[in-house]
């Protein structure tokens, strides 16, 4: 097993849930698929998914949610 | 009382358009920004700049108590909240006055009316300003509806009361086809939403978007004619121009009248504008909602009247008189605004945050550019995406049309993506050209240009003629 980070594709406005009153995406702990939804950029109001990019297990997050993140700043780990 | 501060609690291209009507009256100006507005020129141009918060919106330009404690720490005598964020919070407002204050803008009790639908509709139906027509409530009976679509005519909009986002929603253009949807769409509602109370409204098909500025002092209010907005994407305007080209003389008397009676009716201070759906077929008109602020697109209105709106409305929440008289406002040329947004046009309108290597501006007569932009400037990522706006003004509206082209041309904004080339096909088709569009033109027709707007992405040192 190999720990790797996940990195925010944009700059902008990091979110854990699709709606401030749903549920998180992901906890940590939780198996992901590639192609899962590990949160949300929001980049000059439109909202962009985040995906794992390989299937795994979240460690843990690097970036609360509604965090201001930059392009490539590492938002979650992954144990793959 | 006369403003002598003005603290201006806003970002972006306003808050510079603020800040240059402030310093023309000779107010001092205080600047809230939010860490990543720091190197904003709206920043570098004010006396005093207060940081209010973090990047995100709702820890920094919505955040009253911050923008309140920034007042009173630099001794601001008025707060100018400019569109969008705090600009139609009525408890704002009232905080604002509260706090020994000026609002500059309508009275908290406005807003709030004006912010009501229900109330909105009630004001304007007494004051003889027509809505779109339909059910005023729900309607439970197949009869009740079928009296009503009698008197609105067809095409009529069946929607389920519980329902929204568009669901449930029928159109029925004639009475057969009213009489064979209705109980499907009650029948539909009952099961989907446990509740079979429908609504019927008038379906009003290409409709323009035209609005109304006004201008009021409290007491009296004049109009400054009229804006059409009808080129949207997404509910977003991209271009919008002054005068409407579709308005004969007589229905725009009407409906300038009619937006001033409203107005009157809630004898409504500041700048002011009154939006309305108009059925180009049947010369009708239909309030939709009153914007209670500065409105993006107002320089198209200053550039064809010569009133410059924001100095207005600064002047009357000091405490002064509307100084224009209606006889006085007169209409000169065409003027048309774009929207220069960062957004890539050749991918699906794409946000494109980053840094502005490089920038050349139009100039000549009648060329106007009102942005945030500077060389060097880097836009950040947490607000909308509009950098500033375009705004040509001529004798009439081909050769607005010309020059806007023209401006396009001089226009270099490099290492961001922007609207740009968007404009530059507009300016060049047809229909724009002979002013033939509605609200749900632009949509389609982006879908029909998908190929050649893919191929307008500049290499980054396109060339510009200055």
């Amino acid at each position: 097993m190999a720990t790797q980070q996940i990195f925010s594709p944009l700059p902008g406005i990091f979110y854990r849930k699709p709606a401030p009153d749903k549920p998180v995406y992901k906890n940590d702990g939780d198996a992901v698929a590639d192609t899962d939804t590990i949160g949300l950029i929001e980049v000059m109001k439109s909202f962009n998914e985040v995906k794992a990019g390989a299937a795994g297990r979240i460690v843990r997050f690097l970036a609360e949610n509604e965090e201001a993140v930059m392009a490539g700043q590492p938002i979650a780990e992954i144990d793959v | 009382m006369t403003i002598k501060k003005l603290l201006i609690a806003n970002r972006g291209e306003i808050a510079v358009r603020i800040n240059r009507a402030a310093r023309e009256l000779g107010i001092a100006t205080v600047q809230v920004y939010s860490k990543a507005d720091k190197d904003s020129l709206a920043v570098r141009l004010a006396d005093e700049a207060v940081d209010i918060g973090p990047p995100q919106a709702s820890k920094s330009y919505l955040n009253q108590a911050a923008i309140l404690a920034a007042a009173q720490s630099s001794g601001a005598d008025a707060i100018h909240p400019g569109y969008g964020f705090l600009a139609e919070n009525a408890e704002f407002a009232a905080a604002v006055e509260a706090a020994g204050l000026i609002f500059v803008g309508p009275t908290a009790q406005s807003i709030r009316l004006m912010g009501d639908k229900v109330a909105a509709r009630k004001a304007a139906a007494s004051a003889g300003v027509p809505t779109v027509p339909g059910s005023e409530g729900r309607l439970e009976s197949a009869d009740a509806a079928f009296a009503l679509v009698e008197r609105t005519g067809f095409p009529v909009m069946i929607k389920a009361a519980a329902g929204g986002g568009g669901r449930g929603i029928r159109i029925a253009r004639s009475a057969e086809e009213f009489h064979h949807l209705m109980p499907q769409a009650q029948a539909e509602a009952l099961a989907a939403f446990g509740d079979g109370g429908l609504y019927v409204e008038k379906l009003v098909e290409g409709a323009r978007h035209i609005e109304v500025q006004v201008l009021g002092d409290g007491r009296d209010v004049i109009h400054c004619f009229e804006r059409e907005c009808s080129l949207q994407r997404r509910r977003q305007k991209v271009w919008e121009e002054a005068p409407s080209p579709s308005l004969t003389q007589a229905v725009r008397e009407k409906l300038c009248a009619s937006a001033v009676a409203l107005a009157r009716a809630v004898n409504y201070r500041g700048a002011g504008t009154l939006e309305y759906l108009y059925d180009e077929r049947t010369g009708e008109f239909y309030f939709l909602e009153m914007n209670t602020r500065i409105q993006v697109e107002h320089p198209v209105t200053e550039m064809i009247t010569g009133i410059d709106l924001v100095r207005e409305m600064i002047r009357i929440a000091g405490g002064e008189p509307l100084r224009i008289r209606q006889d006085e406002v007169r209409v000169s040329g065409h003027s048309i605004e774009v929207r220069i947004n960062a957004e890539d046009p050749a991918r699906n309108f794409l946000p494109n945050p980053g840094t502005v290597s490089a920038l050349s501006l139009p100039g000549g007569d009648g060329v106007r550019f009102d942005s945030m932009l500077y060389q060097g400037y880097t836009v950040p990522p947490f607000y909308d995406s509009l950098l500033g706006k375009l705004i040509v003004h001529d004798r009439d509206r081909p050769s607005a049309i010309g020059k806007l082209e023209r401006a396009l041309a001089g226009l270099g904004v490099e290492g961001i993506s922007t609207t740009k080339p968007l404009h530059q096909a507009l300016a060049r088709d047809a229909d724009v050209q002979a002013g033939r569009f509605h609200t749900a033109w632009l949509e389609p027709w982006l879908e029909a240009h998908a190929a050649s707007l893919a191929m307008t992405s500049p290499p980054p040192s396109a060339k510009v003629t200055p």
